[in-house]
């Protein structure tokens, strides 16, 4: 009867279609609205996934890794001295203006990093050596600025020269970076020159990197450096956390996506519900056959249920797969943003499972008051 | 001696015993059977006639099971549908009772064999054993080459004998044909009936035919007659004949 059921969903051709078009639809707003969310809610910890150091120490006001309120340079000595420290040293990040040989400015994510350790180094080089980053006026761009650039026909290699705060910076290397929040390319250079470039203030370090000591439990760590300087230490992954959640709390970006996941929701619901209910009326003179016929309403709830269920399934595949294609497509551009985890296709699956119960259910509702007695009439 | 009697004293498929039905409450209640009493035989085809809104289709509904009654008895093959719950009374339906709807109530997207197989599906037959039987019986009534054929690909006479291979399948011993030819052109109808008066009429095997279609009526054994909610007569197909004929 299973068999039967599902030759019944699949002959009625435009009902099918309604029903498959409507839950694709559905699936594919919200697992694809759901991934562009997600991965613009990673650009935000670009960062903290750029940098990768276990502890991070900033100003006791900063809540999130995109805000930066500068300290003084002593503090980078006050963490050094905290027990349970196997090393700390500075970092510059601060959005600064580069002026391109042609004239035109690009606003950039300029990163100090050390000198001495060049910690916090971009973890892929395309081209060059990080080494060089010592050599005089040294910088290394990522993939970004290669592409920034060139759409001002303007191609960045080594060598290349532009001046950033009116002061002079060769590339040395091409790294690939994760894409930052606001989308402006990562130029790395040392500390003490990125503080050169950047227009003189009384502070200029912008977080402290701390590797805990061997042994040392990073939670107690992260404790013991606020307790000790009165700054504020994260855990790399709490860091990344809390940026997120703060996006997620002071920007209407929840608001407008969780809007439009909604309005997949309902559509969903109207859709499949309704073309669903329609589909078990239309066939209700049958199924009363059925009944009539022998049928006992938990066979015709298992042909109800099947069909409600290779719907959604097939809905789902569809959608989810032209998200992810959609996603593929974005991915090889750099942008819209995408990361479609699996808890994304869970999330839509559930939500696909749910309108397929619902609409189920209220054809079942329909089956169960309909008496065999209807073939007569 | 009592096996001789039984086999030549046909046994009693379906008994009413002040059979009532009412539908709704109030001043809107309507009786829709009204101590309903008759007796239909195995062997017989017997037809059930009157004018709309007598109370034939609810006799049929309540005789076959799909519709409770209020007040009286039914027993089909001895048995009282009263005395069966929910599940058992379809259960027995599915086994003993075969149907022959007005509008064949064939599911369009499936084929004629699917269509006949479903008794037999629901019965626990496997889906080959199931085709293989529903092939056959559409070979035995005449429509063999269209076995794979859409419902809407065939005619409202080779639908019907779809039908009726449907209600056969399982070889129930009850038969309940509803207005069985009232979708059928007077030639289609006529070999309907001669189908079931040939293929279907057996010694082990009641059919109850309701109709409105006085052109089927010398197809029957007794024709029972019904005004109002009640049995008014039941005759004989010569008595029919000479009163109305």
């Amino acid at each position: 009867m299973l068999r039967l059921a599902l030759k019944m969903l699949f002959g009625d051709r435009a009902k099918y279609g309604m029903l498959v078009c409507g839950l694709s639809f559905c699936a594919l707003l919200m697992s694809q609205q759901t991934s562009v969310f997600c991965g613009l809610l990673l650009w935000t910890t670009a960062t903290v996934r750029n940098i990768r150091v276990p502890i991070w120490v900033a100003d006791s006001k900063v809540e999130q890794a995109n805000e930066v309120v500068s300290m003084r340079e002593i503090e980078v000595q006050r963490v050094r001295s905290v027990p349970g420290v196997q090393w700390a040293v500075p970092l510059f990040w601060g959005i600064q203006q580069a002026r391109l040989p042609d004239g035109t400015f690009q606003a950039i994510q300029l990163t100090g990093l050390d000198g001495a350790s060049l910690v916090g180094r971009p973890a892929i080089m395309r081209s060059g050596r990080i080494e060089d980053l010592r050599l005089p006026n040294a910088v290394i761009v990522d993939q970004v600025a290669i592409s920034k650039f060139a759409k001002r026909g303007i191609q960045l290699k080594i060598g290349t020269v532009f001046e950033i705060n009116d002061k002079e910076a060769r590339v040395v290397g091409i790294c690939e970076t994760q894409r930052s929040f606001l989308g402006q390319p990562y130029v790395f250079t040392t500390y003490s020159r990125a503080l050169e470039y950047a227009p003189p203030q009384r502070k200029l370090l912008s977080f402290i990197l701390v590797q805990p000591k061997p042994e040392q439990d990073p939670a107690a760590l992260v404790r013991r450096i606020s307790q000790c300087s009165g700054l504020r230490a994260f855990e790399s992954d709490t860091f990344s956390w809390g940026t997120l959640m703060w996006y997620v709390r002071n920007t209407g970006i929840p608001i407008s996506f969780g809007t439009v996941v909604l309005l997949g929701l309902v559509v969903g619901i109207a859709i499949a519900g309704q073309t669903f209910y329609l589909f078990v009326h239309e066939n209700m003179r049958f199924l009363a056959a059925l009944k009539a016929m022998g049928a006992t309403f938990q066979v015709l709830a298992q042909m109800v249920l099947l069909q409600a269920f290779t719907v959604g399934f097939i809905g789902y595949g569809i959608g989810v797969g032209i998200a992810a294609i959609f996603g593929n497509l974005v991915l090889q551009k750099g942008e819209p943003p995408f990361y479609m985890p699996w808890q994304i296709l869970v999330f839509t699956g559930g939500v696909i499972l749910i309108i397929c119960s619902l609409s189920a259910a209220v054809g079942l509702v329909k089956v169960a008051r309909t008496e065999a007695a209807m073939v007569f009439k | 001696m009592s096996t001789s009697l039984s086999a030549k004293t046909p046994q009693i498929a379906v008994r009413t015993v002040d059979l009532g039905k009412t539908f709704g409450k109030g001043e809107g209640t309507v009786h829709a059977l009204k101590g309903v009493n008759f007796e239909a035989l195995c062997g017989e085809l017997l037809m059930i006639v009157g004018p709309s809104g007598c109370g034939k289709t609810t006799l049929l509904s309540v005789i076959c099971g799909t519709l409770g009654h209020d007040t009286g008895s039914v027993t089909v093959f001895g048995q009282d549908l009263a005395q069966l719950s929910s599940g058992k009374l379809t259960a027995f339906r599915g086994k003993n009772v075969g149907f022959v709807f007005q509008q064949f109530n064939l599911i369009p997207t499936w084929n004629a064999v699917e269509n006949v197989s479903v008794p037999l599906l629901l019965n626990g037959s496997s889906t080959a054993d199931a085709q293989s039987a529903s092939a056959e019986l559409l070979h035995d009534v005449g429509i063999g080459d269209k076995l794979h054929a859409l419902p809407t690909e065939l005619s409202g006479g080779q639908q019907q004998r779809v039908a009726i291979a449907r209600a056969l399948v399982h070889k129930p011993r009850l038969l309940i044909c509803d207005e069985p030819t009232a979708a059928l052109d007077a030639a289609s109808g006529r070999k309907v009936l001669e189908l079931i008066k040939t293929r279907v009429c057996s010694p082990e095997r009641c059919v109850i035919v309701v109709t409105h279609d006085s052109r089927i009526f010398p197809f029957a054994d007794r024709i029972a007659e019904m005004e109002d909610g009640q049995m008014k007569a039941v005759h004989s197909a010569g008595e029919w004949k000479a009163l109305y004929v």
